[in-house]
């Protein structure tokens, strides 16, 4: 894509920006429909209606009413809190979550950077998050935004490992870090995608990549940086208006990211399902997007059924469980290869 | 941490903090307080070193209060707003008092409307604590499937009565209404929905993986420390004591039905943690369908209130009625002079001296437990307060 955009302008540099605004073209929407779909899906989950009023048909525009309530709030910053870190955190976490979608592969003739670290990078990018949440937390001067702040590092960090270890599965099965190709090797039909290879190896290494995710985003049944019974809001309490909004979209801009991180690896990301069927690059973002919403519906289904864990459990969960069988999928996929 | 000036650091009781201690307030505006109780946590870290409990943000004077009205019945109002999610068991316990100070017997449809509505008043409020329990853990849809069918019992009540919340329902001497004619058939339905209802609670949240991982274990309330601290009702049997007024010291006509007293017996863990208080709830609500079965299939006809003169003046003396509310011992103490007005109420309200032994169960545990063992005490703040 960024060939036909250079042929058009002869600005290099406009050319990137305009690659680079691409996602948040999608990422917006995306974010609106988001929160939009999770009530609607808690609602029907719990025998309710969701909204029904805003816009007329099912209450379609509850979330763009609410964004525009956020932009007119008034921007509350806590006297004693630290002004400039207060003002900083809730872009460091959205620019986290944001540049992760650069090397994402959206169909075979779209991403933002095709690097051959891709995977590596985006690993890389996703923990500036934990910064940015340590700054809201520390900078509110609020002791619950403290304890959500160091849980969420703590959490974060601790996931990262297994996921990291999950990704590894594939790595050594593509023999690349590079997302596109990543993509390319597991084109035809869907029994091309990785999850179904070397089983059951592949696939317990996609359920523990999943497991980490809903951890590294702050979903349930891993949501005690956020913990709402607990902490009230987490490190996000003593935020209002629009920044209150950027970490809103922040949250809902990782859960793609991650969703969109599985479709890639696992299910053959911009691939069809079935072979030639629908393929090429337009059916390819298609493709592509339907298997991220497909996870995120997944993350809400989990979220309004399971209860939450406790800090020391989390913990337990990740450094006795998920790593251990991460690392037995790694021998695994090698001794397999190797045989 | 943020402190400034002063190095020493010391809670409201007095206790110096250790440097690695801190103080967070939880309360009164918390979403895990139930009301606007406020707890004082010394921490350290993640675990919790004491809690000091903070009470008083709901005093409404309710003793004081009743004794300046003109006359017995107009208490009854204030017993609804004791314990909002119970008004019938409130209403119901002062009325026995005033009765027993007046050498009362009401008549015998009176006594079967009186255990029915209690009965589904403690199905109504063990849904309610059972949901927001599940909340308190991090489940919230369980919530909304409790309070869905709560509405159901709120609607006979309304039906009833009017009222879906604070009913002024069971007066000294009978009821306000009979009952309406459709109400023994509604309820015998409403029976027959529970039942499949508190199965999938179950299934839901009762036997989940995380749930019992949750509240197994912990806040571990030993039979000595609830005996010493007069837990009562779901706290005390969930410690393992079989004792509840409704059979061991009965009012009412509870002797002629058949059921069972509940008990924690530490199924997924130690006897008495909040797994067995909150399964207690659970089989209770199972018990009170089968009270209330019985109570339809036997209900007699008749009047629903004794002829008693609008303005009551018991003799003077006093009398002590203990009943069992969904959260366990509420007692009235009324004291007469011999006018139309009581001379003293005194009410012994079981979340109270439940609350009570709260410090002596969270500490060690940590922050995400408090809110666990305090949501498995079921505290009601307007009873608390009072």
């Amino acid at each position: 894509m960024d060939q036909i955009l250079k042929s058009f302008l002869d600005n290099e540099i406009l050319v990137y920006t305009i690659m680079a605004f691409v996602p948040l073209l999608w990422i917006v929407p995306y974010a609106l429909f988001a929160v939009y779909l999770e009530r609607k899906v808690s609602a029907h989950m719990q025998d309710r209606l969701g909204p029904m009023y805003t816009g007329g048909w099912h209450g379609w525009a509850q979330t763009i009413a609410d964004i525009l309530k956020l932009i007119q709030k008034e921007d509350i910053v806590p006297a004693a809190a630290d002004k400039k870190l207060h003002l900083l955190a809730p872009y460091v976490v959205f620019i986290g979550s944001y540049a992760a979608f650069a090397t994402i592969p959206f169909s075979s003739a779209y991403i933002g950077s095709n690097i051959n670290i891709g995977l590596f990078y985006i690993i890389a990018v996703s923990s500036v998050v934990v910064a940015g949440l340590l700054m809201a937390g520390w900078s509110s001067n609020n002791k619950w935004s403290l304890f959500g702040a160091m849980r969420s590092a703590a959490q974060i960090i601790s996931y990262e490992i297994p996921t990291a270890i999950a990704i590894l599965v594939v790595v050594m099965i593509a023999g690349s870090l590079n997302l596109q190709e990543i993509n390319q090797q597991q084109s035809g039909w869907f029994w091309n995608w990785f999850v179904f290879k070397y089983p059951p190896f592949v696939l317990v290494a996609f359920l523990i990549y999943f497991v980490a995710s809903l951890a590294e985003t702050n979903r349930t049944p891993f949501d005690i940086p956020e913990a709402e019974s607990e902490l009230v809001a987490g490190y996000h309490t003593e935020y209002s208006g629009m920044k209150f909004a950027l970490f809103f979209l922040a949250e809902y801009a990782n859960m793609f990211a991650v969703s969109a991180i599985a479709a890639t690896l696992f299910f053959g990301g911009w691939n069809s399902p079935f072979g030639d069927f629908l393929g090429g690059p337009i059916w390819g973002v298609f493709w592509f997007l339907s298997k991220g919403m497909f996870f995120i519906f997944l993350q809400m289904w989990l979220r309004w059924t399971l209860p939450r864990l406790r800090v020391d459990q989390l913990m337990y969960v990740s450094w006795k469980v998920l790593i251990p069988w991460a690392f037995a999928c790694v021998v695994g996929v090698g001794l397999w290869t190797l045989l | 941490m943020f402190e400034t000036g002063s190095d020493i650091v010391k809670t409201s009781t007095g206790r110096v903090l250790r440097s690695e201690e801190m103080i967070i307030n939880m309360g009164p505006q918390h979403p895990s307080t139930h009301g606007v109780l406020r707890l004082e946590l010394v921490v350290d870290g993640e675990i919790v070193v004491d809690v000091i409990p903070q009470l008083g943000y709901l005093h409404r004077c309710f003793e004081k209060h009743s004794e300046a009205m003109n006359n017995y019945q107009q208490v009854i109002p204030y017993c609804d707003r004791l314990d909002y999610l119970a008004s019938m068991n409130m209403d119901w316990a002062y009325a026995l008092t005033a009765e027993k100070l007046l050498y009362l017997q009401v008549p015998e449809r009176v006594e079967y409307i009186r255990v029915i509505m209690a009965e589904l008043q403690r199905i109504a409020s063990h849904l309610v604590a059972l949901g927001t329990y599940g909340l308190d853990i991090g489940a919230f849809t369980p919530f909304l499937y409790m309070f869905r069918d709560r509405e159901l019992i709120l609607d006979l009540f309304e039906m009833t009565c009017g009222a879906r919340l604070l009913y002024n329902y069971i007066w000294v001497g009978g009821v306000s209404h009979d009952l309406p004619p459709t109400f023994i058939e509604k309820t015998r339905e409403f029976c027959k929905y529970c039942k499949p209802q508190i199965t999938e609670y179950n299934n839901l949240l009762t036997y989940n993986e995380i749930f019992i991982k949750r509240t197994a274990n912990v806040g571990v309330l030993p039979v000595d420390v609830a005996v010493s601290y007069a837990c009562s009702g779901p706290m005390l049997r969930g410690s393992g004591v079989d004792f509840d007024l409704r059979r061991d010291d009965p009012y009412g006509i509870y002797n002629r039905f058949q059921w069972d007293v509940c008990v924690g017996k530490g199924e997924v863990g130690t006897v008495g943690d909040c797994w067995d208080r909150y399964i207690v709830r659970m089989r209770e609500m199972e018990q009170s369908v089968r009270i209330i079965e019985q109570a339809l299939e036997q209900i007699p006809d008749g009047d629903v209130m004794s002829a008693i003169p609008k303005r009551i003046r018991p003799n003077a003396g006093d009398c002590y009625v203990r009943t069992e509310s969904p959260r366990g011992e509420i007692g009235f103490y009324l004291v007469s002079d011999g006018s139309g007005t009581p001379y003293r109420v005194k009410a012994r309200s079981p979340a109270f001296v439940n609350l009570s032994v709260c410090p002596e169960i969270c500490r060690g545990y940590m922050i995400a437990d408090v809110v666990a063992i305090l949501g498995s005490i079921d505290i009601v703040l307007g009873e608390v307060d009072r």
